[in-house]
C-alpha cells in the first residue's frame, strides 16, 4: 500500500527531558521521523518539552510545541491542531505512556485521532508484562517463570513460588527504573517496596533468574504486508543480570551459530506479529542457557529504542526514518535503502564489528550504589567500529573520555584490596535502601602480592560493576586463567580468549622495548585497536615517538564505508571508520570544506545541548555551501545520523584520531568549540600541529582557562571576581580560606560540569575534602585546587553571546532561580532576567561585551556572573557553546549556534543581520532534570556539583505560569490542595513565612518543624507541628510514607543539618512529592501555583512565539 | 608461527595473509558471500564445488564446527579466505574448531586477508579464478591463469552421489514443521544440500536421492509422487544431461527445482541463463512474491542466472530480486513445474520462503487427488 492520502496531520511525540534511560536516542529518531513525514507533505506537529532537541527547531515541524508531556497538555493541543493521526512509536517510553493515557482518558476518541504504528492492544500486550507471558506462552516460546504481583501478599507469594534469586521487574517503566534482584528474602523485603513505588501502575513481575545466560537483542522492523526484516543482532559482553544499556554491547551477534541465530529471528517474527506491530520498528530480548541452548524471551519495545539508534548506527539503515514511512502506509518493498540504492525491504549484513561501551557518572553520586543490574544506571555511551572485536573494542575504550588510551591496566590506580572489602560490604547492603561506602581505611597495609591481588579481582568480578573490564583484564594480567574469569563473570569465553589475545600483544610490545618497531609489529598492534599513546606507554617511550615512527613507515589508518551491504554495492553515502587494512574509501573531495569536532559520549556537564551545537554548525555550513564534516562517537545524536553531514567519521575524539581525519580530509577549517571539553581540550595540542582552528583561538581559549592569565584579564578590564587563589596542597588551602573567609568554594583546576566542587564551611570541612571527595578525582594528586570565596545569597546570570570580533551580540540573559552554590547546570533559570536593576544588568552587557572583544572571540561565549546588591562579580568565561546554547535560541528565536558557526567561517554578525540583544516578550523558564531515583541512597540536596542529566523548557506569558509549565514538564506533580512540609534554615525563615501564608490563602495546611513553627505562629500563620525524625514518631518520615503530604519546602544550611535531613529527601523523592531545597525555587512555586488557579494554562506553539515577536516591537537590550 | 599466504587472482592482484587449514595450495573461482552467520554450512555446500570462498563476515570459527551443521559428508568449497579465524570455539554444540575441522578435511585457507578489499575488487572486476597457497605470489597468479573458468563446466559429476539412496532425517529439534510421512519423492542430485532433503522429510516425504545422471524413465520407474531437482555447481548450460532429464519429466509429476534445478528447468524448457558478473551470495536477498506481493529474505548462492524474456509466454515469473529484478522464480503454464533461485531451505539464512515446501508437497496432494 502506497502513502495513506486520508491522513494530513500527524502530531508527533518526543520524550521530554534527558534522563537516564532515555537521551538523545529519541533526538535522533523524533528528528528523522518529522523529516521522512514532511517529505511525504505531511504537517507535522510536535510537542516535547526539552529545548535542547533538534526536532524541536522551528523548522522540523509546522507547529512545535515545547510543552509538558502531560496527558492534560497534549489533550490542549491536539483540540487546538484537531490533528489526524498521533504517532508515538518515536518517542520512546514517554510517549508510549503518553499515548497509552490518552487513549485511556478518551482524548484520542474525543477527537478522532488515530493512533499509528502500534495499537493500544500491542503496546499493552508488550508493556504489561502478565500479557506478554500469556502471549509468548501461546507461541510456545520459553519464558522465565514468573508472577505478577500488586500487593505485598502476593509477591511474598510469588517468591515462595518462584525461588532466590529473583528478577523484580515494575511494569511500564523505562530503563527498568525500580527494577532490581533480591537473593534472599529480606533483600526482596526491600526491593519489592522501591518496585512498586517506581511502577506507575503499583505492579512489578516478579521473575525466574537466568542470571549468567548469554544475552542478545534482534533490532527487528515489519510493515502491513506482514514484511519483515532484522536488522541488526546485538549480543552483550555481559551476560544476564546487567541491564542491556549498562552492557558492553556487540554487534553483529558473535557467538551464534545460524541455526541458534534462526531460531531468535523466527521467534522475533512470531512475537511481533503476536504482539501486533504492524508496521514499524521492535527490539526483542532474548537469554540463551550457554549450556543447552534454551532460548527465553525477556521482553519486546514496541518502538524505536535506544537500541534502535544503535542499531542505525551500527549498520547505517535508518530504522526511524523507515518506521515512519510504514506508519503512513508504505511497505518495505516501496522504499529505498538510500546508502545503497537497494531496496529497503533487506537485512544489512555489515563485514565489521560494533562496540557500545557505557559511560557512568557514579562519582558524582556519593552513596549510589555502584552494582550493575537490571535497572540502567549509565548515562552515555560510546560507539566504535572497527574489522575485528579487539580493534572495536580498545576504540570504543578509548572513545569514553575517562582518560584511558585503551584497555590500559588499572593496577597502581585502584587499591583493589580496599576494592574487595567494598565490594564485600555492597553484598551485605539492602537494595531499595542503597549501598553506603564506607570511609577509606586509615591504616597503610604492605604492598600487595601478585597473587593476593588476583584472588581479590576474581572475587571482585563477580559483582558487575562499571569497570568489570578493566578489572578482569587486569586480573588476566595477573595471571588469572580464562576458566578462572569465565567462572566469576560468566561472560562468553570467546570474548575473553578476544582480551587474552590483546594482552598478549601487549606483553610483545612490552618484550621489544628499546628497539626500533618494525612496519609489521606496528601494523599489527594498530589493527589490534592499540592507540599510540598506549602503543608508547608499553614501549616506554613518547607518544609523539609513536606517531613519528608510524608517519615514518607509512603506517596510516584507512578508512572504510558503513554501507549496510558489506561491499557488496557501493556505497553513496559517506559514512566512514578508520580501520588498517589495503585502499581507504574515503575519497576525500578538494571542495572548500569544515570540520565539526562532536563531543563524545554523555556524561553529567555535557549531553545533548553540545550534541545540538554541533549539528547546527553543520546545517549553517552547508547553507553556505562548506562541505561539513562530523566526527563523532556517540551513537545516540543526530550528529551522527548519516545525513546530518556531508561526510560522518564515527570515530574516538582522541588526538591521534582526529589528526588522521584531518590528513585524509585536509578541512579548511575545524571548529572545536562546539561540542563541549571534549574537543576543547584538543584545541592546543590541533593549533600547534597546524591545524586551522576556526573562530577563537586556541589561546583565548587557555586565556580563559588558565586562572592566573585569567586574573590577569579581568583586573585589565576592570572587572571584579570573588577573591581567592590557587592552593597546591592542604595548607596553603588554609590559608587562602582564613584569608578570605568560610565558607569558600572549592574545586580542582581542571574539571567539568562542577566535578569535585563544593562549598565548604569550616576548616573541617576542608580537611575533609582533601581527604575524601578529591580521592575520586582523575589525577587528583596533580591538581590544584582553586579557593575561592563563596558568594553567599548572591544571584547568579548566565549569559550567552555571540562576537565576530568587533560587534558583540547577547543572545539571552538568563537569571538563575536558585541562589550562588548550586551549579547553573542544575539550577533553574529565567529568560529575560526579571527582578535585577537596570544598573546591573548594563553592568553585565558591558562586562560580557568587553570580554568578548578582549579575548578576541569568535563565536559563542558563555559567561557566570555573581550578583549581591548592585555588586556583579565574574564567576567564569567559557569561549565556547555552553549548555544553554539552544534554550535561549529556542526562547529569542534565533538560531544562535547557526549564526556563530557562520561568523566563524567569516562572515559578520553585521552581514547576519543580527545585531541587537533581542529581549523577547514572554517568558522562559529552565528547569532540570536529575537521575536520583536511580540511585537509592543519594542525597537530593544541589550543590554545586552538577548531577542533572537533562532540562525541560517552560514557556509562556508570564514567569509563573512559565515557571509551573517547567516543573510540569520536569515530571513534579503540581498539587492541588493537601498539606504543605515547611522546615527551613534560619536565613529563610522570614521568607518562609510569606510562602506560608500564600499557600494558606491557597487552601493548603502547612505542617512545620518546631524551629520554623515557632516563625509562623508569630507570623500569625496557621499550621501543625511535625517532628523531625529524631524527636519521636510518627515523624515526618512516616507522614510522607504515608502519604500525607502534598509538597515539601526545605532548606538546610551545616553539614549537620543536611545530614539530618537526608531521610526526610530521601523519602520525599522516593514518594514523588515535589520538593524544593532553596526558597527561592519555593517562593516561584507558591507564585506558579497562584497563577495556576486564576488561569488554567494555555498552550503556544515555538511557531506563533517567534512570530508574535517579529510583529510586536521588541524591547532590545 | 603463522605462515605468510596468499590469494592470487587472475588478473595479477595478490592479498596476503596467513596459512590457516590444511596445508598446501589450491585453485578455483575466487567468490565471496555475505552471510553473518553460517560459515560452516557454507564450507560443505555442494554448490560451492570449484570455488574459493571469501566471508565479508570478519569474525569466523567463532562457535566452531559441529556434524550437525554440515551440508554434505565434507566440505565442498576448494578453498577458504577469512579476515580473522577465531582459534577458540565458544558454543554447546561444538565439537572441533573451525581450524581443526578445516586440517581434517584438508582445506586449504588463508586467514588475516583484508577480505573488504577483496569483496570490492570481486565486485568491481567480477569473480575469476584465484589459487591460494604458501608458495610465493607470482607463482600462484600464473597459477590463477591458468585455471579453466567456471563458464562451460559441468561439476555436478563431481558431487552427485554414486548410488541412490533412502533420505528418511528430518531437521529433528531444529524443526518448525514435522508431517507424517506421506508422499514420495525422487530427488535429482546434482549437489543437493541435506538441509533440502531434510525439509522436504519435515513435510511429509519420503525422499529417494539419484545420481545426476538418472534417466527419467529410471525416475519414473521408482513412481514419485513428486520430483525434486537439486541444486549444485558449475555452468547450468553445461549440464546437458540434466537439462535432458527435466525435459523428459515436466508435465509427468509435480516438479519443484532450487538454484541449479532452477536453471535446469528453465533450460529444459528452451530457457537462457547467463553468467553474472559476482553473483548473488548472502543471507539477505529480498525476493519479492509477484503472487502475494510479499517480499521474503532469502538465502542465495548461484553465479549465473535465468534470462525471464527467454521463456516468455512459456513460464510465469514468480519471484524477482528487488535490488536488481533478476528473475528468482518461474512456473511453468503447461504443468504448473515451478523452481526457485534461491535456497527456501535456507541453511544457512532465513526461513521467509519454507512456504515453497508446502507448496510442492500441495501439488502433489493435487495430483494424487
Amino acid at each position: 500500500m502506497p502513502r495513506r492520502d486520508d491522513l494530513r496531520k500527524i502530531l508527533l511525540l518526543g520524550s521530554g527531558p534527558i534522563v537516564i534511560g532515555q537521551a538523545c536516542e529519541f533526538d535522533y529518531s523524533g528528528t528523522q521521523g518529522a523529516k521522512a513525514l514532511r517529505e511525504e507533505g505531511y504537517e507535522i506537529v510536535l510537542v516535547n518539552s526539552n529545548p535542547a532537541t533538534i526536532m524541536t527547531d522551528p523548522e522540523f515541524a509546522d507547529r512545535t510545541y515545547i510543552e509538558p508531556l502531560t496527558p492534560e497538555v497534549v489533550e490542549a493541543i491536539i483540540a487546538r491542531e484537531k490533528p489526524d493521526a498521533l504517532l508515538p512509536t518515536l518517542g520512546g517510553q514517554t510517549a508510549l505512556n503518553l499515548a497509552l493515557a490518552l487513549h485511556r482518558s478518551g482524548a484520542l476518541e474525543r477527537h478522532g485521532v488515530e493512533l499509528l504504528g502500534a495499537n493500544v492492544d500491542a503496546i499493552r500486550k508488550a508493556e504489561d508484562r502478565e500479557l506478554f507471558k500469556a502471549a509468548m506462552e501461546k507461541l510456545g516460546l520459553g519464558v522465565c517463570k514468573a508472577r505478577v504481583a500488586r500487593t505485598l501478599e502476593e509477591a511474598d507469594a510469588a517468591v515462595t513460588e518462584i525461588g532466590f534469586p529473583a528478577i523484580l521487574r515494575p511494569s511500564f517503566t523505562m530503563g527498568g527504573s525500580g527494577g532490581g534482584i533480591a537473593y534472599n528474602r529480606e533483600e526482596f523485603d526491600h526491593a519489592i517496596r522501591w518496585a512498586f513505588q517506581q511502577s506507575p501502575t503499583h505492579e512489578c513481575l516478579i521473575e525466574e533468574s537466568v542470571l549468567g545466560w548469554k544475552e542478545y537483542e534482534l533490532e527487528v522492523i515489519r510493515d502491513s504486508a506482514d514484511n519483515f526484516s532484522v536488522i541488526c543482532t546485538i549480543e552483550n559482553f555481559d551476560p544476564m543480570g546487567v541491564h542491556t544499556g549498562d552492557s558492553i554491547t556487540v554487534a553483529p551477534a558473535m557467538t551464534l551459530t545460524d541455526k541458534e541465530y534462526q531460531r531468535l529471528r523466527e521467534a522475533a517474527r512470531a512475537v511481533i506479529t503476536e504482539i501486533g506491530v504492524e508496521t514499524g520498528g521492535s527490539n526483542i530480548q532474548f537469554a540463551v542457557n550457554p549450556d543447552d541452548g534454551r532460548v527465553i524471551v525477556i521482553e519486546m519495545n514496541p518502538r524505536v529504542s535506544r537500541s534502535s539508534a544503535l542499531a542505525s548506527k551500527a549498520t547505517g539503515y535508518p530504522i526511524a526514518r523507515i518506521a515512519a514511512k510504514l506508519a503512513v502506509g508504505y511497505r518495505l518493498d516501496e522504499l529505498t535503502n538510500t546508502i545503497t540504492n537497494t531496496s529497503a525491504a533487506f537485512e544489512p549484513t555489515i563485514d565489521y564489528v560494533v562496540v557500545k561501551w557505557p559511560r557512568f557518572a557514579f562519582e558524582k553520586f556519593r552513596g549510589a550504589d555502584p552494582r550493575l543490574t537490571t535497572q540502567m544506571k549509565s548515562v552515555g555511551e560510546s560507539m566504535a567500529i572497527g574489522r575485528t572485536f579487539k580493534e572495536a573494542f580498545q576504540k570504543a575504550a578509548r572513545s569514553l573520555e575517562i582518560g584511558r588510551d585503551g584497555l590500559v591496566p588499572l593496577t597502581g590506580r585502584v587499591d583493589y584490596r580496599n576494592l574487595l572489602e567494598e565490594v564485600r560490604q555492597m553484598r551485605q547492603a539492602t537494595p531499595g535502601v542503597g549501598y553506603v561506602s564506607q570511609p577509606i581505611r586509615e591504616q597503610v597495609l604492605p604492598p600487595a602480592t601478585n597473587e593476593e591481588l588476583r584472588e581479590a579481582l576474581l572475587e571482585i568480578i563477580e559483582t558487575p560493576l562499571a569497570e568489570r573490564a578493566w578489572y578482569l583484564a587486569d586480573a588476566m594480567r595477573l595471571g588469572a586463567s580464562l576458566e578462572e574469569v569465565h567462572r566469576a563473570t560468566r561472560i562468553d569465553p570467546w570474548f575473553l580468549r578476544q582480551i587474552e589475545e590483546l594482552l598478549a600483544e601487549e606483553q610483545a610490545l612490552e618484550a621489544a622495548q628499546g628497539q626500533p618497531i618494525s612496519r609489521e609489529a606496528l601494523t599489527r598492534a594498530k589493527a589490534m585497536g592499540f592507540s599510540d599513546a598506549r602503543i608508547a606507554s608499553l614501549r616506554g617511550e613518547e607518544r609523539t615517538a609513536v606517531a613519528a615512527r608510524r608517519k615514518h613507515l607509512g603506517v596510516r589508518p584507512i578508512y572504510a564505508r558503513v554501507d549496510t551491504c558489506a561491499a557488496e554495492f557501493v556505497a553513496r553515502t559517506p559514512y566512514l571508520y578508520s580501520t588498517w587494512g589495503r585502499q581507504t574509501e574515503s575519497a576525500a573531495t578538494d571542495r572548500k570544506k569544515v570540520m565539526i569536532l562532536g563531543g563524545g559520549p554523555n556524561r553529567i556537564g555535557q549531553g545533548i545541548e553540545f550534541d545540538y551545537c554541533c549539528v547546527h554548525a553543520s546545517f549553517a555550513l552547508r547553507e553556505l555551501g562548506f562541505e561539513t564534516v562530523m566526527v563523532n562517537c556517540n551513537p545516540e545524536t543526530v550528529s551522527t545520523d548519516f545525513d546530518t553531514s556531508d561526510r560522518l567519521y564515527f570515530e574516538p575524539l582522541t588526538l591521534e584520531d582526529v589528526l588522521e581525519i584531518v590528513e585524509e580530509e585536509k578541512p579548511w577549517g575545524v571548529i572545536v568549540q562546539y561540542g563541549g571539553q571534549t574537543p576543547l581540550k584538543l584545541a592546543m595540542a590541533l593549533a600547534r600541529a597546524g591545524v586551522p582552528i576556526l573562530g577563537t583561538s586556541a589561546d583565548a581559549i587557555d586565556r580563559a582557562e588558565d586562572r592566573e592569565r585569567f586574573d590577569a584579564l579581568l583586573t585589565k578590564l576592570g572587572i571584579r571576581r570573588p577573591a581567592g587563589g590557587i592552593a597546591r596542597g592542604i595548607n596553603e588551602a588554609f590559608d587562602i580560606a582564613e584569608r578570605i573567609g568560610f565558607p569558600v568554594v572549592v574545586r580542582p583546576s581542571y574539571v567539568l560540569g562542577g566535578r569535585a566542587m563544593e562549598v565548604v564551611h569550616s576548616r573541617g570541612d576542608l580537611a575533609r575534602y582533601f581527604t575524601v571527595a578529591l580521592q575520586a578525582v582523575e589525577d587528583a594528586e596533580k591538581q590544584t585546587i582553586l579557593v575561592d570565596e563563596f558568594l553567599k545569597d548572591a544571584i547568579e546570570v548566565d549569559v550567552d553571546c555571540v562576537s565576530d570580533g568587533k560587534t558583540v551580540v547577547i543572545g539571552g540573559l538568563l537569571q538563575h532561580i536558585e541562589e550562588a552554590g548550586v551549579h547553573s547546570g542544575d539550577s533553574s533559570m529565567v529568560l529575560p532576567a526579571h527582578a535585577l536593576p537596570p544598573e546591573v544588568l548594563a553592568a553585565i552587557r558591558s562586562s560580557t561585551r568587553a570580554l568578548a572583544l578582549e579575548l578576541g572571540v569568535v563565536g559563542l561565549m558563555n559567561v557566570q556572573f555573581a550578583v549581591r546588591g548592585s555588586s556583579v562579580s565574574v564567576l567564569e568565561v567559557n569561549p565556547r557553546a555552553s549548555r544553554t546554547v539552544p534554550f535561549v535560541s529556542k526562547a529569542i528565536g534565533v538560531p544562535l549556534a547557526k549564526i556563530a558557526a557562520k561568523v566563524m567561517a567569516g562572515k559578520s554578525l553585521i552581514e547576519l543581520g543580527f545585531t541587537k540583544e533581542i529581549v523577547p516578550p514572554h517568558i522562559a523558564v529552565k528547569e532540570s532534570v536529575f537521575p536520583f531515583a536511580k540511585f537509592s541512597g543519594v542525597d537530593t540536596i544541589l550543590g554545586p556539583e552538577m548531577r542533572s542529566t537533562g532540562e525541560v523548557m517552560g514557556i509562556a506569558e508570564s514567569f509563573a505560569a512559565a515557571f509551573m509549565k517547567a516543573q510540569m514538564a520536569a515530571n513534579s506533580k503540581v498539587p492541588e490542595s493537601g498539606r504543605v512540609f515547611v522546615s527551613v534554615r534560619d536565613d529563610d525563615k522570614a521568607a518562609a513565612c510569606d510562602i506560608a501564608r500564600r499557600l494558606v490563602d491557597l487552601g493548603f495546611q502547612i505542617l512545620a518543624t518546631s524551629g520554623t513553627r515557632q516563625v509562623l505562629d508569630r507570623a500569625g500563620v496557621p499550621n501543625e507541628l511535625a517532628h523531625k525524625v529524631r524527636e519521636g514518631r510518627p515523624h515526618i518520615v512516616d507522614r510522607l510514607r504515608n502519604g500525607e503530604v502534598a509538597m515539601v519546602v526545605n532548606t538546610t544550611q551545616g553539614a549537620q543539618a543536611i545530614r539530618d535531613s537526608y531521610t526526610l529527601r530521601r523519602q520525599t523523592l522516593v514518594s514523588g512529592i515535589p520538593y524544593f531545597t532553596t526558597i527561592a525555587a519555593a517562593a516561584a512555586a507558591t507564585a506558579a501555583l497562584e497563577a495556576h488557579r486564576e488561569a488554567p494554562l494555555s498552550v503556544k506553539s515555538i511557531q506563533e512565539y517567534h512570530d508574535d515577536m517579529r510583529r510586536i516591537p521588541l524591547r532590545h537590550g | 608461527m603463522r605462515q605468510r599466504a596468499f590469494l592470487a587472482l587472475a588478473d595479477g592482484t595478490v592479498f596476503e595473509g596467513y596459512s590457516v587449514g590444511a596445508e598446501g595450495s589450491t585453485l578455483g573461482e575466487a567468490v565471496f558471500t555475505t552471510g553473518m552467520t553460517g560459515y560452516q554450512e557454507v564450507l560443505t555446500d555442494p554448490s560451492y564445488c570449484g570455488q574459493i570462498v571469501v566471508m565479508t563476515a570478519p569474525e569466523i570459527g567463532n562457535t566452531g564446527t559441529t556434524g550437525e551443521d554440515d551440508e554434505a559428508a565434507h566440505p565442498w568449497a576448494s578453498g577458504f579466505v577469512v579476515h580473522e579465524l577465531s582459534p577458540l570455539a565458544s558454543n554447546w554444540r561444538s565439537q572441533e574448531t573451525l581450524d581443526a575441522y578445516l586440517r581434517r578435511h584438508g582445506i586449504v585457507a588463508v586467514a588475516g586477508v583484508d577480505t573488504r578489499a577483496l569483496t570490492m575488487h570481486l565486485r568491481d572486476h567480477g569473480a575469476q579464478t584465484a589459487a591460494i597457497g604458501t608458495e610465493g605470489a607470482d607463482a600462484l597468479v600464473a597459477r590463477a591463469r591458468d585455471a579453466p573458468s567456471m563458464a562451460g563446466q559441468d561439476l555436478t559429476g563431481h558431487v552427485t552421489t554414486r548410488a541412490a539412496y533412502e533420505w528418511t532425517e528430518g531437521t529433528g529439534a531444529w524443526a518448525t514443521t514435522a508431517r507424517p510421512i506421506k508422499h514420495r519423492v525422487v530427488a535429482l542430485d546434482l549437489g543437493v544440500k541435506q538441509s533440502i532433503l531434510r525439509c522436504l522429510v519435515d513435510h511429509g516425504c519420503h525422499v529417494t536421492v539419484v545420481p545426476a545422471t538418472t534417466t527419467a524413465d529410471e525416475i519414473l520407474a521408482l513412481r514419485p509422487d513428486g520430483i525434486f531437482v537439486s541444486n549444485g555447481p558449475g555452468d547450468p548450460a553445461a549440464v546437458t544431461h540434466g537439462i535432458e532429464t527435466v525435459r523428459q519429466l515436466v508435465g509427468k509429476k509435480p516438479l519443484f527445482g532450487i538454484c541449479l534445478g532452477h536453471q535446469m528447468l528453465a533450460l529444459a524448457l528452451g530457457g537462457r541463463t547467463y553468467k553474472m558478473k559476482f553473483g548473488h551470495r548472502g543471507l539477505n536477498h529480498p525476493v519479492k512474491d509477484l503472487a502475494t506481493g510479499r517480499v521474503e529474505i532469502t538465502t542465495q548462492n548461484h553465479g549465473f542466472a535465468v534470462d525471464a524474456e527467454s521463456l516468455a509466454g512459456l513460464c510465469d515469473v514468480t519471484h524477482v530480486h528487488l535490488n536488481d529484478g533478476t528473475c528468482m522464480g518461474i512456473e511453468h503454464r503447461g504443468s504448473g513445474a515451478f523452481s526457485v533461485q534461491y535456497h527456501p531451505e535456507a541453511s544457512a539464512g532465513p526461513h521467509d520462503a519454507r512456504y515453497l515446501f508446502e507448496r510442492f508437497v500441495g501439488r502433489m496432494n493435487g495430483a494424487a487427488g
